[in-house]
């Protein structure tokens, strides 16, 4: 029977804070691309430019259809072969960027879509710009339905963050594996990130839906 | 198949230029003909009420008007200019965005369901297009706004969300965010449509005071014949995507002429 070592957990500890403060930079960081990223793929296929609404139609099915992992090991190593040379984080940020750009794009198209086509007319009839339209009737509308999923993927691309640990990326998984391998004691530091990652998951959550509340509110969008 | 469109004029000139005329218009939905070879015009201030059996085509031609939906063949000409068509070289070409733009902002329009941008307040919905169009300062769209508010008897409601309005209160707000455009046509599609019966009258006493005063030019769409009759310069019957028969109120309510306007009118009396 193995024994739990409390004095283990107490010595890691600034290890593995430095490390979670580096997974959460790193969800932080990808969540980042992925949300400015996912905006310009839905609007991209919202244009009347079909080469264009195709392309970026099938680049999103490409990316949502193939595994998150492939992806890292493609940008950080299929990159170099075409003197693309990028640091692990750079690499993995613009893997999980793009991988969840990909999936947010989704997210904001289906809010989009709920926005009845009467709010557009009445858009038009008031003779405002499309860009117009979008920043301030669409987007704000589209927003409260958008954000349950957005906090969906928000909590998906930390869980995510440890596939960034195969290429080097010294994040919490990554630092768990290290201490595995020079004290050849694993419960610690596995449990230790099961427990940081549920301790910011599951406020997390909490926090989206209040957050999701407060923005329909704010909008003025409850009944 | 393109249209020749030599045969129609690059504006309209003379002493009598119709506020809007559609000259020839037809508007399919596959094969459906919904406007078929439309004629139809609109003096400067005229008040014209269109009515017709559902699916006749009169929601149609408003939105036609807005420029919500194009046309298939035929002109439209909004205060003497083509509004779906420009001219280029002596010649009428399809109208870019930009000049459909420019048309339009003669335009505004009421819908069935108002149409309120529901994150607004009634205030900010009856700003939004003169900050983000007419380019005016927030002070002077309040300004503008709260006495189109004042107008249609709700000023005090300028804080709310169209979420806590009725739907009488929400329509006079969507008739002052029109006109706080200060278009030259205005566009009512069965405005009362969507309304408890008791709180239509809110509305249309509001349309009424808009007969007279200005020279707003209005095209009007409703079911409801008595409101026709009273506040209409002219009614036109629509059947099939045409006008079958139109003239002053007391003519066509009163003395209609063509066997399908008794019909429709007939009809409509007995469900009454
Ligand atoms: N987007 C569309 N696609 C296909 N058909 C359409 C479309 N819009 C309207 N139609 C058809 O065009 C015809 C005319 O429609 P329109 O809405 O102008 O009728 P209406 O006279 O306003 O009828 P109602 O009194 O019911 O409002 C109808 O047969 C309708 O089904
Ligand atoms: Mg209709």
């Amino acid at each position: 029977m193995i024994e739990w070592r409390w004095h283990l957990v107490w010595e890691l500890a600034p290890r593995f804070v430095d490390a979670a403060g580096k997974t959460l930079l790193a969800a932080g960081g990808g969540y980042s691309i992925a949300v400015v990223l996912g905006l310009v793929l839905v609007l991209a296929q919202r244009t009347r430019f079909h080469p264009l609404t195709f392309a970026v139609r099938e680049f999103v099915e490409l990316i949502r259809s193939t595994p998150l992992l492939l992806q890292v090991f493609f940008v950080f190593y299929v990159g170099p072969q075409f003197g693309l040379v990028l640091s692990p984080w750079t690499a993995g940020l613009i893997a999980i960027g793009l991988h969840y750009g990909a999936y947010l794009s989704e997210v904001y198209r289906g809010g989009i879509e709920s926005v009845p086509a009467g709010q557009w007319e009445a858009a038009k009839a008031l003779n405002l710009s499309v860009v117009r339209t979008y920043r301030r009737i669409v987007i704000p509308q589209a927003l409260p339905p958008a954000i349950s999923g957005m906090g969906n993927y928000l909590v998906g691309i930390f869980k995510d963050t440890p596939m960034l640990s195969v290429i080097g990326v010294t994040e919490l998984m990554h630092t768990a594996t290290a201490v595995g391998a020079e004290s050849y004691r694993y419960l610690e530091p596995y449990t230790m990130v099961g427990a940081i990652f549920l301790a910011i998951s599951l406020p997390a959550a909490y926090l989206i839906s209040r957050f999701e509340k407060w923005v329909r509110r704010t909008l003025g969008m409850v009944k | 198949m393109t249209e020749d469109m030599s045969r129609y004029p690059l504006h309209l000139e003379g002493d009598d230029v119709p506020m809007v005329r559609f000259r020839n218009v037809t508007k399919r939905y596959g094969p459906l003909v919904v406007l078929n070879q439309l004629d139809l015009d609109v003096s400067t201030g005229e008040m014209v009420t269109i009515i017709g059996p559902s699916g006749s085509g009169k929601t149609t031609v408003l939105r036609m008007l807005m420029t919500l939906e194009t046309i298939d063949s035929g002109v439209i000409y909004v205060d003497g200019e083509p509004l779906t068509h420009m001219e280029r070289n002596g010649q009428l070409l399809p109208a870019s965005s930009k000049h459909i733009r420019r048309i339009r902002s003669k335009i505004g329009m009421c819908f069935q369901h108002f149409n309120l941008f529901p994150h607004m307040t009634a205030l900010g919905n009856c700003m939004e297009g003169l900050v983000q169009v007419l380019g005016l300062s927030r002070r002077e769209a309040e300004e503008r706004s709260m006495e189109l508010l004042d107008m249609v008897g709700l000023a005090e409601k300028r804080d709310e969300h169209p979420s806590r309005l009725s739907g009488g209160q929400q329509q006079r707000v969507a008739i002052a965010r029109a006109l706080a455009m200060r278009p030259k046509v205005m566009l009512f599609d069965e405005v009362t449509s969507a309304l408890d019966p008791e709180v239509i009258s809110e509305v249309t006493n509001v349309i009424r005071r808009l007969v007279g005063a200005h020279d707003l030019t209005m095209l009007m769409v409703t079911h409801q014949m008595g409101f026709a009759k009273e506040i209409s310069d002219r009614v036109c019957f629509f059947f099939n995507g045409a006008v079958e028969e139109q003239g002053t109120p007391t003519k066509l309510f009163e003395n209609p002429e063509r066997e399908r306007t008794q019909q429709f009118l007939n009809a409509v009396l007995d469900a009454n």
